[in-house]
């Protein structure tokens, strides 16, 4: 799941993959501002088949949370 | 799918469709209240039909008080009720409509949310916050077809208007200059319209239902 989340992040944020990790946080690159926080949000949806809550799209301010919000997502 | 906090009513309702209407339906009950309720049921929604077409906000409370009477618990209540859970039911259908391509949203405010009415301060505030709240979805969701109308019934024969006394009714019926009160239906007609195709380039309208109750 990581290394797709990282694909998906990448893609949607127009950054290196390599420069996906869990340090990287909404706002302190240019590339991940609130229209692309939505764009990478949608990617994410449609890439695991999931609908993210209003909530935890607002709480989603790094790749490290966002593993856990799409984990949360992705249990039975 | 059908909403109401309890679901004997869904119930009575969904006994009440006609043959023409036997498609499979889902009841949800809760509190609009509750935001997780709403988040939960967005979600099922989501699991069970991957999209939503059309939204109603339809749900209303109105607890008539002079100014001076109204309770901070009152206020808050009305606000929550008539726009905070719309809204957060606007966000979750604005979701499920952009992956499935558009949808049409119906929410109701009311002629008070328009011109304010003695008594009603709270839900006048509430309706009118729902026109801005339309207003301003119309424009942020058009690029991705989703429309958002509102629509300001007057003076309706409903349970939230049984409230009032004699003198009242009479006051209010004599503002229509049709001279009687709405029907429910005079209401679902443009509902039904509304989320239609037939309305495929209307939005951002606020559409009274009054009998000229306005004029």
């Amino acid at each position: 799941m990581e290394n797709k989340l990282q694909n998906i992040f990448a893609s949607s944020l127009g950054v290196p993959f390599e420069s996906i990790n869990d340090d990287l946080r909404y706002s302190e690159i240019p590339e991940w501002d609130s229209v692309a926080h939505m764009t990478l949000v949608a990617a994410i949806e449609e890439a695991f088949d999931i609908m993210i809550d209003a909530e935890d799209v607002i709480e989603m301010g790094s790749f490290a949370k966002a593993k856990l919000i799409v984990a949360k997502y992705l249990a039975p | 799918m059908l909403h109401a906090r309890t679901a004997v009513s869904l119930n009575q309702l969904l006994a009440a469709l006609p043959p023409s209407c036997a498609v499979e339906s889902m009841l949800l009950t809760y509190d609009m209240a509750e935001q997780e309720s709403i988040s939960r049921s967005f979600q099922e929604i989501f699991k069970r039909f991957r999209r939503l077409d059309v939204l109603v906000n339809n749900a209303g409370i109105m607890e008539p008080a002079k100014l001076g009477m109204i309770s901070q618990a009152a206020l808050s209540r009305t606000l929550e009720v008539n726009l905070a859970a719309a809204i957060l039911h606007m966000q979750g259908a604005a979701k499920l409509m952009t992956r499935s391509g558009g949808g049409a949203i119906v929410n109701m405010s009311s002629i008070v949310g328009r011109y304010g009415f003695e008594g009603q301060v709270p839900y006048a505030a509430s309706k009118a916050g729902l026109i801005g709240a339309t207003l301003s979805a119309a424009k942020e969701l058009a690029a991705q077809r989703i429309r958002v109308n509102a629509i300001a019934p007057g003076y309706i024969e409903t349970e939230l208007n049984s409230q009032h006394n004699e003198e009242v009714h009479g006051q209010n019926l004599a503002r229509v200059r049709m001279g009687r009160m709405g029907q429910p239906e005079d209401v679902a007609h443009l509902v039904r319209f509304l989320a239609s195709d037939a309305a495929d380039y209307i939005t951002g309208q606020v559409i009274g239902v009054d009998g000229g109750m306005s004029l």
